[in-house]
């Protein structure tokens, strides 16, 4: 078997490959060769190691240590000094920012001493091409452990038990979906993985599959053996080809090894898996509309009942799980359902990955148990706010959530926590905002997206988003009016109230909530016609502070549309009639000599 | 490759391929193993390191000792005493072992890796390492 001493992961997730990962592995190997080291130095390229923020990342083992923002022409000299000389390159290492220490083992870096990884356990660990990896990692245990040493109706138990709910962000107890599948009788029945990722700055999903793709193969199997499923349908988006690449390999691999199709393991049990192609219909998540997308039909929900455990895809009772959900399965199997019921709280048993994303200083993938606090989250893994400003929300649960708030920073996050506190889990997603951050803006952002998104089935949601849009628009040109917070209220309720599918009944959320915490903001845009927060252009004027105005001419020159005047060396003016608001001068002057107003 | 047709199968197969991670998993858990670390400069390599270091790795896989990594290092400066190695126990300090061959070497995991028992050949350090 293999003989090599030292290993040299790298990073191979969408993030790090964009900034040349694919090189700096190429490289690395060369050098290698030049050293003739390569009986005892291996390149493996991984999933992501979450913390993209300072991507490409490579790590050495077996002495962990941890280099980031590698580029290609480094490699050489990782392996020069490294590995042959076994001196760390200390210039590449982590720096804390606050401390100004550099650390060289990722187990003492801040952004990982929080986190408890279980769904992407083997993430920046296994290759995700290489089957044997995930092996070697216990992969494929818990499914030959079901088929040959337990029942079906253990199999569902043993979930039930365990208190996982489902990831995707409905939060439904996942072995209770698996019993209702269990208890149709059907001559066929589905496994589903809803792979549809869909909300503006989440990733943990595709990550998975990117990273560990033969878990979510694993979990899928399982689920068939419990349910009484034979195949199994993975509805991914289109515009992953990374992650379809690998999970299409992983497939073939698991067939190879007779671990996919018939008689696996010599135990009769026969289950088999397809992708279907996703073409990023945010309303796809849902899991009416996804099964009717898989038919070949509009991606529109149905009314449920019937659930799809009852009548799913082609009307045969079908289980739809998210591919977090399916990632925890193995691991439960294995470690049992005491073990994963004592992470977490009590409603919300095990970690949550989350996508951190916005002006926050480590963007990356992170697991926590859940129970960890917003305040742990954003300040001791995410590493604060970016450029030392102040924390002003979070965005959970993307265009369904809603905004937290200073006052919600030590909330154990938990879906009920989340819920009390007007917001939801959703599916993972956590977007920083700091004081620059316009609230009406960000809610009339969110709406954007839903107005795009709605299907157009039903009227709440297909009118009622565009209308509430509208509102928001005028609000945040300076043309809102007293009236326009109470029909946006009036109108959210209804929409609430009336839409069909979840789409529709969550859109409100960003406006409500941030109605909630930030009255203020609304009533500056509309009764002062400001935007305190500064980002609303058609609010805002800029002006010269005659104090600091040295009259260097640079804001001058670089106007577009040449409405600033004065001499050298005099103070400046800006014809207001004329400023198109572009903020070229703002961002030019070297003085702080003007302001936004 | 060829199908797995029980569960046997595949928990030997997993056997087969363990090591292929394990150095991962080590990582993982570094502080609680036992370094060992090898001095392959020039002057350790010209004196044999490269064969004690693959001699460690081996006796203690066929001894079933598995909380060993054996990593190798740059010149320790004690070119006098080539092959060097440097063996760390958990929440100890290192001692650095001077001439290893691959009867010292098996002397040095007997002893002090199993037991924590000295063995002749021990260096003096002289130098302190800053992490």
């Amino acid at each position: 078997m293999s003989n090599y001493k030292i290993q040299m992961l790298v990073c191979g997730g969408t993030g790090c490959k964009s900034a040349e990962a694919d090189e700096i592995v190429t490289n690395l190997e060369k050098a290698i060769q030049k050293h003739k080291m390569g009986d005892d130095v291996q390149v493996v390229t991984t999933g992501c190691f979450g913390f993209c923020e300072k991507g490409p990342v490579v790590k050495i083992l077996p002495d962990n240590t941890f280099y980031v923002q590698v580029v290609p022409a480094d490699a050489e000299e990782l392996v020069a000094e490294h590995i042959v000389k076994g001196r760390k390159v200390e210039r590449l290492l982590y720096t804390n920012p606050d401390t100004k220490e550099i650390i060289s083992d990722s187990k003492d870096m801040d952004f990982y001493k929080k986190q408890m990884r279980i769904a992407l356990r083997n993430c920046g660990i296994v290759d995700p091409d290489a089957i044997d990896d995930y092996i070697a990692r216990d992969g494929y245990q818990a499914v030959g452990k079901a088929i040959t040493e337990m029942t079906p109706q253990e199999v569902v138990k043993v979930i039930k038990d365990s208190g996982l709910r489902g990831r995707g962000g409905g939060g439904f107890p996942t072995g209770l979906k698996w019993q209702f599948a269990a208890g149709y009788e059907a001559d066929q029945k589905y496994v589903i993985c809803n792979a549809d990722e869909g909300d503006p700055g989440a990733f943990m999903d595709r990550s998975i599959l990117e990273g560990d793709p033969h878990s979510v193969i694993e979990a899928m199997a399982i689920c068939g053996y419990a349910i009484g499923a034979t195949k199994g349908q993975v509805y991914i988006r289109a515009e992953y080809p990374l992650a379809i690449k690998r999970l299409e390999k992983a497939i073939d691999d698991a067939r190879e090894y007779g671990l996919l199709g018939a008689d696996i393991m010599g135990t009769g049990f026969e289950f088999d898996i397809e992708l279907t192609y996703g073409a990023g219909a945010f309303v796809c998540g849902e899991e009416t509309a996804l099964i009717h997308s898989m038919e070949g039909e509009r991606g529109e929900p149905t009314t449920k009942p019937p659930f799809p455990a009852e009548a799913g895809y082609w009307g045969k009772p079908t289980n739809v799980n998210n591919v977090e959900t399916f990632a925890n399965i193995p691991a439960i199997l294995i470690k049992g359902p005491e073990w994963y019921r004592a992470i977490g709280t009590e409603k919300s048993a095990g970690t949550k990955v989350f996508a951190l994303a916005g002006k926050i200083n480590n963007v990356g993938l992170i697991e926590v148990p859940m129970g960890t606090t917003l305040r742990e989250v954003i300040y001791d893994i995410g590493g604060g706010i970016k450029d030392g400003k102040k924390f002003k929300a979070v965005q959970t649960g993307g265009p369904s959530g809603g905004c937290l708030t200073e006052k919600d920073l030590d909330t154990p996050i938990d879906f009920d926590n989340l819920i009390a506190a007007g917001s939801m889990m959703g599916s993972g997603g956590m977007i920083v905002m700091d004081e620059d951050s316009c609230m009406p803006a960000i809610a009339k952002f969110y709406l954007e997206f839903t107005v795009e998104e709605s299907c157009g089935k039903c009227t709440p949601c297909r009118i009622g988003t565009k209308r509430l849009h509208e509102l928001l628009e005028l609000i945040c040109e300076g043309k809102g009016e007293k009236k326009h917070l109470t029909e946006l209220k009036r109108l959210s309720r209804t929409i609430k109230d009336t839409s069909l599918c979840g789409l529709g009944q969550t859109a409100p959320n960003p406006i409500l909530s941030t109605m909630e915490a930030f009255p203020e903001e609304y009533e500056a845009h509309i009764i002062d016609k400001k935007c305190p927060a500064g980002e609303c252009q058609s609010l805002l004027s800029y002006h010269i502070i005659e104090d600091k105005c040295i009259g260097c001419t640079a804001c001058a020159r670089v106007c577009p549309v040449n409405c600033i005047s004065g001499e050298v060396k005099k103070l400046h003016v800006i014809d207001q009639s004329a400023c198109i608001k572009c903020g070229a001068c703002y961002d030019k002057c070297k003085f702080d000599a003007i302001e936004k107003r | 490759m060829a199908k797995i047709k029980s569960f046997a199968e595949l928990k030997k197969i997993k056997e087969d391929v363990e090591s292929k991670v394990a150095l991962r998993e080590q990582g993982e858990n570094i502080e609680n193993l036992v370094n060992v670390r090898v001095a392959m400069a020039t002057c350790g390599i010209a004196s044999g390191a490269r064969e004690v270091m693959n001699y460690m790795v081996d006796e203690c896989a066929a001894q079933g000792i598995d909380n060993v990594v054996v990593t190798q290092t740059g010149c320790m400066g004690y070119c006098y005493a080539e092959p060097t190695i440097e063996v760390t126990l958990p929440g100890q300090d290192g001692v650095v072992f001077g001439h290893v061959d691959n009867d010292k070497a098996k002397e040095i995991i007997g002893a002090y890796i199993k037991n924590g028992t000295l063995v002749d050949g021990i260096i003096p350090q002289t130098h302190k390492t800053i992490e």
